[in-house]
């Protein structure tokens, strides 16, 4: 969807839909991602009217969820899905309709521990832990029913949040931003002075709304903004937004991304991460102040500083390997920190060779090696070649350090030696 | 001439008896920077490194005459640290703080947008100009005077470069660490702009990282305005998409931020594109001596 909302911002902006993509990718990837239930939570929090629901990690709770949305909200029929950082769930049997509470129990079953396999999961998709049971806010009514698109988020072309907004919501917002692009709008809030009314009144007109829906149209845009910078969020990305029969405007679906970096300011929020959805080995290297991503490559590398670190794996490519991880040891590399990297990149017997990289400034080379001899010697027998390059403040007596230790280590000084030395163990 | 800093700066430093600060400062000062005084609020009015403390930016730029802040205040308040200096006559502010949120950093650039100031950073190792002054983080004794530019958003690849030119026999007139951060105040073409109007330039080394748009904005503009040869590396080759890569900025998205389409923007605007980042060293030192 993403992909295609960009070709207009970037007819738009006069830029390439391309570059114009990254910053939604950007956005998607680097923060603190919330459940559909944790992000609705938070909107209502802010007076943004949500389709209710609540989370259930059993069949006998989502029983007793049906019935007391029942009694609440009078729904005949029960919406339920499953909560899973990845979009796309309908497409996956994620998102389920019940129409009795019998097949409110029969859905739960079937649902929970499931593994849900969306186009936005890999192909062992993501075991569903949690599901969602909300009401049926489709109901017939005086009026047609009609969904929109509503996102905000940074641009960084211009340094400002921007509303992003479209009269066709819902499952084929692609299809519509690809063929119709004029029904894709968007808002700048200067930051001087923040949403001004007029703006709200503006996106509410533009979806061709009257009435009360154009009302209440108004007041979501209002307070959507006001969560979205409450929260200090970096993406929101509602759709659809719906328009019921009888002229309400609600949320029915939410992706909400947090910006780490604000974290410290909304302690509530920090609660809500579910590692369950992360990488294990990546939640394990964060603990350790470790910036690790795993790859599927044959060499491990551990490198400090993030341009260098992409910079080693693309030598380890060019010299006939592929990486196996990215590894960012950070500033300090001291024995324990280089321990834990270790263990972590040998979880991988695919690998078979080990480059370490440290360019040091203010961390000292001969440091770095001593935490290497260390590691090597706590850790006991490791198998694979370790080739270690160490240049900056103290190179020399690093090497010299690591060449006395009586370890099977290869230890270079220049960058294109490491390269060299790569090619040789592989071969 | 050099860019942005020169020995006629006169720093001052704000977080200045933080630990990060204490640290940075006497290394900055032990390579002959020429720090004139610190701001911590609270603490005006005490030394610390034998140098002044205020409470305020302006109290210290009336005091010192300061021109250049150099920023290690903690995220939280390091927006409000960069707003402070630039309401205070300071030229030149290079934010070193990382993880500053960005929503702060939306007010920063607004408030920032029609004062006379460049905010180099945040998130940055700073900028070096060699024997003169060292504003950043970075290992000084790298970096050997000379006459090329480096420009980077990376720290320790920014490093590897200036240690790769040295040996090739050249050395460095200004270093510039631009920052990976996804809002930052001077930008690799504010950067290369800089370093091509500077007399004391003869050639640049820009280097990127997957991500964004910066590098080909910068290769593009090179291509109308090429006065001296550019040697280029975007580090990622390898990155898989859709993954953010340590720098919240360095994430491949589509198919033209990928290190291989920017490096073909940059081959086709001109730029010397080296494919391993072994070869930058190498590749400068043959231009430079191939046009001299």
């Amino acid at each position: 969807m993403i992909k295609k909302i960009c070709l207009n911002i970037s007819q738009k902006y006069n830029i390439s839909n391309r570059q114009c993509k990254r910053l939604f990718i950007f956005v998607k990837k680097y923060n603190m991602n919330l459940h559909e239930f944790q992000g609705k939570d938070l909107l209502s929090r802010y007076g943004v009217n949500i389709q209710r629901g609540y989370v259930a990690s059993n069949s006998k709770e989502s029983l007793e969820i049906a019935k007391k949305l029942n009694k609440e909200t009078g729904t005949k029929w029960w919406v339920i899905k499953a909560q899973v950082h990845a979009g796309g769930r309908g497409k996956g049997g994620g998102v389920k309709l019940a129409k009795n509470l019998n097949e409110v129990v029969k859905i739960a079953d079937e649902m929970l521990g499931m593994r849900l396999i969306t186009p936005q999961t890999s192909s062992i998709g993501k075991i569903v832990n949690q599901i969602l049971i909300s009401e049926d806010v489709y109901y017939p009514g005086p009026d047609e029913t009609k969904e929109f698109y509503i996102s905000v988020l940074l641009d960084r072309r211009t340094d400002q949040n921007m509303i992003i907004y479209s009269t066709e919501g819902g499952m084929d917002i692609e299809e519509v931003a690809e063929k119709t692009p004029e029904k894709i709008f968007y808002e700048h809030v200067n930051p001087k002075v923040g949403l001004l009314p007029f703006q709200c009144r503006k996106i509410a007109f533009n979806l061709k709304l009257h009435g009360n829906a154009y009302k209440e149209m108004v007041k979501f845009v209002k307070c959507l903004y006001e969560a979205y910078l409450g929260s200090d969020s970096s993406l929101f990305e509602i759709n659809p937004v719906l328009k019921t029969s009888d002229d309400k405007i609600l949320a029915v679906d939410c992706k909400v991304s947090l910006d780490n970096n604000a974290l410290f300011r909304h302690k509530d929020l920090v609660n809500l991460r579910d590692k369950r959805e992360e990488d294990p080995d990546e939640v394990e290297a964060q603990e350790f102040g470790l910036n690790f991503i795993k790859l599927d490559g044959n060499v491990g590398c551990m490198v400090n500083g993030a341009g260098l670190a992409m910079a080693t794996m693309d030598i380890i490519k060019q010299s006939g390997g592929s990486p196996a991880n990215f590894l960012d040891v950070g500033g300090t590399a001291d024995a324990e920190r280089v321990e834990q990297a270790f263990r972590i990149i040998l979880k991988d017997k695919k690998v078979k060779a080990l480059l370490i990289n440290i360019f040091g400034g203010i961390v000292r080379c001969d440091r770095v090696a001593q935490g290497v001899v260390d590691a090597c010697k706590n850790i006991g027998n490791i198998e694979i070649p370790l080739i270690v390059r160490l240049q900056g403040t103290n190179a020399v007596e690093a090497k010299k350090l690591i060449d006395e230790s009586g370890l099977k280590v290869e230890s270079v000084i220049l960058l294109k030696e490491a390269a060299e030395k790569i090619t040789e163990v592989l071969s | 001439m050099s860019v942005l800093v020169n020995k006629d700066s006169k720093v001052i430093v704000q977080g200045f008896t933080g630990s990060e600060g204490t640290f940075h400062s006497s290394q900055m000062i032990e390579y002959g920077t020429n720090i004139v005084g610190g701001v911590t609020p609270g603490k005006g009015g005490q030394t610390h490194l034998d140098l002044p403390v205020f409470n305020t930016v302006s109290e210290a730029v009336s005091v010192t005459g300061a021109n250049t802040s150099i920023i290690f205040v903690p995220p939280a308040f390091a927006a409000d640290a960069i707003m402070e200096a630039a309401d205070s006559d300071i030229c030149v502010i290079i934010c070193i703080t990382e993880g500053i949120p960005t929503k702060d950093m939306i007010t920063v650039k607004d408030y920032i947008k029609d004062k006379n100031v460049v905010l180099v950073g945040p998130n940055c190792p700073g900028v070096i100009t060699p024997d003169e002054a060292k504003c950043g983080i970075m290992p000084g004794f790298v970096f050997r005077k000379g006459n090329i530019g480096i420009v980077s958003k990376s720290g320790t690849l920014t490093y590897e470069a200036a240690d790769q030119v040295v040996m090739a026999g050249l050395g460095i007139s200004t270093a510039i660490g631009i920052g990976g951060d996804p809002i930052i105040g001077t930008t690799t073409l504010d950067a290369i702009k800089m370093l091509m109007n500077d007399d004391q330039t003869s050639g640049i080394v820009m280097i990127g990282e997957i991500g964004g748009q910066l590098e080909a904005d910068a290769a593009k503009w090179i291509k109308k305005n090429n006065k001296k040869p550019v040697v280029g590396f975007i580090a990622g080759q390898t990155a898989p998409k859709g993954r953010t890569m340590g720098h919240a900025g360095a994430i491949v998205g589509g198919n033209d931020d990928t290190a291989q389409a920017k490096m073909k923007i940059m081959s086709d605007c001109g730029i010397h594109v080296v494919k391993s980042p072994a070869m930058i060293g190498k590749k400068i030192a043959e231009i430079i001596n191939l046009n001299s």
